[in-house]
């Protein structure tokens, strides 16, 4: 079962990373084992629960959806990216502030896939951030603080342009 | 930190934001599968693809010659290695748990061979290339049938699918009855469900054999209990292991229990001196991990014509599935002392039946067994209303136990501590414009709509399940350590206990830190689970707060030369009543505490450990409200309003209160609509993946009010209850009440849950053609 590995060369976090793969290996343990970046999360194995969200080239993927070596050339931005320094993203304050999140399993996904949407969508209601998250699950938060954590981020991000 | 709190002063009762998150955010959080050790090996199982077969031969050879694989095992190799259960009812029969099996397998998932590899994807291909020959036998899915006489046996090895049965009587059933002027019937089926953690249940254990050592990093809702039930069925001594519950990614009753792959996993480290992991694929969790419900039960309610409760009897039928976990018989027990619900009834006779069947076994899941004795009463209460001709407020009205009862025996002689029934209930009218929504849906039935109104009203047990411990350690530097017993999996305990503990000793909550989820850590303890953590492992932390502020006040007073009596606590210490000025800081009693400057006879240290066990459960109660439509050429429903008022007594942390109401609320109404773990006539699941089995989602969530009353609890030293499950107990009956209602123009009776479209558009067309 054994094919020889390919090489890629991907952007991770703004890291210029190359390696060696097996043809078969998901974006996702690329990103846990090869890397070690683990707060990308494995779910399910039916590419439904969202766990594993990250932007590929400003996309939202699950990356247990896509083979690391799709992933050659390409930007890759994790949970572990979002943060600036000690600074959080808008939507990673925004689960703090409204209890986004309580066991954190589903957490780094519902971020990735909120962060997209705010970019593609800065002033979304409830119904347009619902559809958003309609591929990731969550069974802790009954999704209620969720869609309150991402309006709050959406408020901030806007609150932002307008000041700077 | 931001609060938001009604008396600025304490830091109980304010919505501090979640010390826990910042890791989690940002993708530092560490669960099982994120620990890393050099060297470790991967398993991946082999396993049954039939409900009921015998095993006629395993071929490994194939598997155990493929790259990079260590070894492969099957039952025979590891002996007899089982899963150690208690035997919770006298006579129970007990089916051999092989932790590998051996000679047959009673459900799809049983584990046949496990592959031990370098890396997860080499085991899964050589555990996949394994071949087994089975000789098939006949299955029972259903609890039922499986006790109806000539029923295929789950077990050919037991000449019975009969487990146990208890039984509780109260009063005068049979005279109850005998006078009564109506009897109310109902059978009802609660559906399987599946707990579904988001982060699948996974396991890694380290040996140190020059130590005699084992380490095991477990995805646990209890690191202490999993500690002892590995050391039974390992035969190893309890004191040699480590287990460490790290992140743990949800539980919901699911990881109370070891489970046979966490024995494996530790039997293999220990056999072959690496460390070894096994992760759960989803679908492995759909087929191995413990799932909930699957209860039938049959009642009967006698009542008077006026409509006063008389008397009341009923059988549950729990299907257990095919083998045994630590808590698998535990869920139907709930019934012998919840089954009468809020009202005055003491002519009561419950009895419960375990049966075996060809299935993935129950155990407990959010709520485990509330939510069939709250959904059991509460439809009883609303059929025999409308048996009546009566409103179904009145009815019950009229039977709940008064405040000034409490504390309140039930016919089955357990005790209700307090409840104020009537003031949840006008709470969730008052908040859901009741009276406005009948007339709305009178009038929406004139036009022929299909809408309904349902209520439910419950009292729930919460805490119990023995004891919880907590401790309090002051460190030389004044610095709070808070050790507890009651480990979260998600829950907020970080926070909840700092705010606890700071709040008792009035110290800033960033001087607090709370140390959880590992055996080595912490002094013994129970775990999370059973909404017990506010008042069990509350009730131990705020016990060891106290008796650490009494030594402290001690050793102020010998400090400052005052009686202990005269020494008062200010902010961050203490100083003599009525002279302020004479005062010392937690760093300097911490510092006398370890440097001989405690009073003449008193121990040095200041680090107090306290085991609590009320010795009884705290009842909450509530009121949950909802109205539904039933599309009726789809049968599609949509629930327009839901209306939740609980009453948990003190509130500690409102914002995760609520939280936890949510959550509850959520994996209620996926019960209520759309979840349900189905296995055919021939007991293959049919719902074994996320693709088959449907889990509420953010767009299934209705609109919801949470509202709350606050009776606090005279039985533990906060005032709490527990809130963990209110959501799940309460709101699929009410749910089900107003289906029930949407539906009753129709002449419909009951429908079972899941409220699935299908399924009530098939109810619907049925009722057209009678
Ligand atoms: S792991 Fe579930 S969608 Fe990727
Ligand atoms: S917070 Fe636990 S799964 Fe979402």
């Amino acid at each position: 079962m054994e094919h020889p590995a390919l090489p890629i060369n991907v952007t991770v976090n703004g890291k210029a990373r190359a390696a060696e793969v097996e043809p078969r290996l998901l974006l996702v343990h690329f990103l846990r084992e090869n890397l070690g970046l683990t707060g990308t999360h494995v779910g399910c194995d039916t590419s439904q629960c969202g766990a594993c969200t990250v932007h590929v080239d400003g996309l939202a993927v699950k990356s247990c959806t896509m083979l690391a070596v799709q992933a050659d050339g390409a930007d890759v931005t994790t949970i572990e990216g979002m943060a600036e320094g000690t600074a959080l993203h808008p939507v990673q304050e925004a689960f703090q502030e409204q209890h986004g999140l309580q066991c954190g399993y589903c957490t780094p996904g519902m971020v990735m896939t909120a962060a997209h949407l705010l970019e593609t969508n800065p002033e979304p209601d409830d119904d347009a951030i619902k559809h958003a998250l309609e591929g990731n699950l969550c069974r802790c938060t009954g999704y209620i603080n969720i869609v309150k954590a991402i309006r709050w981020a959406a408020d901030q991000m806007r609150g932002q342009h307008a000041s700077s | 930190m931001s609060t938001e709190q009604s008396n600025p002063d304490s830091l109980i009762g304010a919505s501090v934001r979640r010390v826990e998150d910042p890791p989690l955010l940002t993708g530092k959080g560490c669960y099982v599968d994120d620990v890393k050790l050099p060297g470790i090996l991967h398993v991946a199982i082999h396993r049954s693809t039939h409900p009921h077969a015998r095993i006629l031969s395993v071929d490994t050879a194939e598997a155990a010659a493929m790259p990079g694989v260590e070894c492969v095992l099957t039952g025979d190799d590891i002996g007899d290695l089982v899963l150690r259960t208690p035997m919770v009812a006298p006579g129970m029969n007990m089916p051999d748990h092989p932790i590998l099996a051996r000679g047959a397998v009673h459900a799809v998932g049983a584990p046949i061979a496990a592959v031990v590899a370098e890396s997860a994807a080499a085991a899964q291909d050589a555990a996949a290339s394994i071949q087994v020959t089975y000789d098939s036998l006949p299955v029972v899915t259903d609890a039922e049938a499986a006790l109806e006489d000539g029923s295929p046996l789950a077990h050919e090895e037991l000449d019975t699918n009969f487990c146990y049965s208890m039984k509780r009587e109260g009063g005068d059933v049979d005279k109850a009855f005998a006078e009564a002027d109506h009897i109310c019937r109902l059978h009802m089926k609660s559906p399987r469900v599946v707990a579904m953690s988001m982060e699948a249940r996974g396991v890694l254990a380290q040996p140190d054999p020059a130590r005699n050592e084992l380490t095991v990093w477990l995805s646990t809702q209890g690191p202490h209990r999993a500690r002892a039930d590995l050391a039974n069925s390992l035969g190893f001594p309890e004191n040699r292991i480590r287990v460490i519950a790290p992140d743990v990614g949800g539980g919901f009753g699911s990881k109370g229990c070891v489970y046979r792959e966490d024995v494996l996993v530790c039997h293999l480290a220990q056999k072959l001196g690496r460390p070894v992991k096994w992760m759960a694929t989803r679908n492995e969790d759909f087929l191995t991990t413990c799932q909930g419900r699957d209860q039938a039960m049959t009642s009967e309610l006698a009542l008077s014509k006026d409509g006063k409760m008389l008397g009341l009897k009923v059988r549950v039928v729990a299907n257990l599935g095919a083998y045994l976990h630590s808590a698998t018989a535990g869920p139907p027990q709930r019934m012998l002392v919840m089954a009468p619900g809020c009202y005055q009834l003491q002519d009561v006779r419950v009895e419960i039946v375990g049966a075996f069947t060809n299935t993935v076994p129950t155990g407990p899941y959010r709520g485990a067994g509330r939510p069939e004795s709250v959904l059991n009463i509460e439809r009883l209460a609303d059929k025999a209303a409308r048996d009546l001709g009566m409103d179904p407020l009145e009815l019950r009205r009229k039977n709940y136990i008064q405040p000034d009862q409490f504390p309140y025996r039930t016919g089955v002689g357990v005790e209700y501590d307090s409840g104020d029934y009537e003031k949840s209930l006008s709470e969730a009218l008052r908040l859901s414009d009741y009276d406005q929504m009948i007339r709305d849906r009178d009038e929406a039935r004139q036009r022929g709509e299909l809408v309904g109104v349902g209520i439910s009203t419950f009292t729930e047990p919460s805490g119990g399940a023995g004891f919880e411990s907590g401790a309090v350690r002051v460190e030389r530097t004044g610095q709070i350590t808070v050790l507890t017993g009651s480990s979260s999996h998600g829950q907020g305990h970080e926070t909840v206990w700092a705010q606890v503990a700071a709040d008792k000793l009035k110290v800033p909550m960033e001087n607090v830190v709370v140390r959880h989820g590992d055996t080595t850590a912490v002094q013994q303890g129970t775990g999370t689970f059973g909404s017990r953590s506010a008042v069990m492992g509350g009730g131990a932390l705020a016990t060891a707060a106290d008796r650490v502020i009494a030594k402290a006040k001690a050793i102020a007073g010998n400090l400052m030369e005052a009686s202990p009596d005269d020494v008062v606590q200010t902010e961050g210490g203490f100083a003599v009543a009525g002279v302020p000025e004479r005062n010392v800081n937690w760093r300097q009693v911490a510092g006398a505490a370890y440097a001989k400057g405690t009073p003449a006879g008193m121990d040095p240290g200041l680090n107090e450990t306290a085991f609590f066990d009320p010795n009884r459960e705290a009842w909450g109660f509530g009121a949950h409200v909802a109205l539904v439509r039933i599309d009726p050429d789809t049968g599609e429903l949509t629930i327009e309003k839901l209306v939740l008022v609980d009453d948990i007594g003190v509130v500690l942390n409102p914002m995760i209160v609520e939280a936890q109401v949510h959550g509850g609320l959520a994996q209620g109404l996926g019960e209520a609509l759309c979840e349900h773990m189905v296995f055919d006539e021939n007991g293959q699941p049919r719902t074994g993946t996320l693709m088959d089995y449907a889990v509420p989602r953010a767009s299934t969530m209705p609109p919801v009010v949470v509202g709350e009353t606050e009776t606090p609890n005279p039985f533990n030293p906060l005032g709490v209850k527990g809130v963990g499950e209110a959501g799940t107990n309460g709101a699929p009956p009410a749910v089900a009440n107003a289906v029930m209602d949407a539906l009753s123009p129709l002449g419909i009776d009951h429908v079972d849950m899941p409220y699935t479209a299908p399924k009530l558009w098939r109810a619907i067309r049925e009722a057209g053609k009678g």
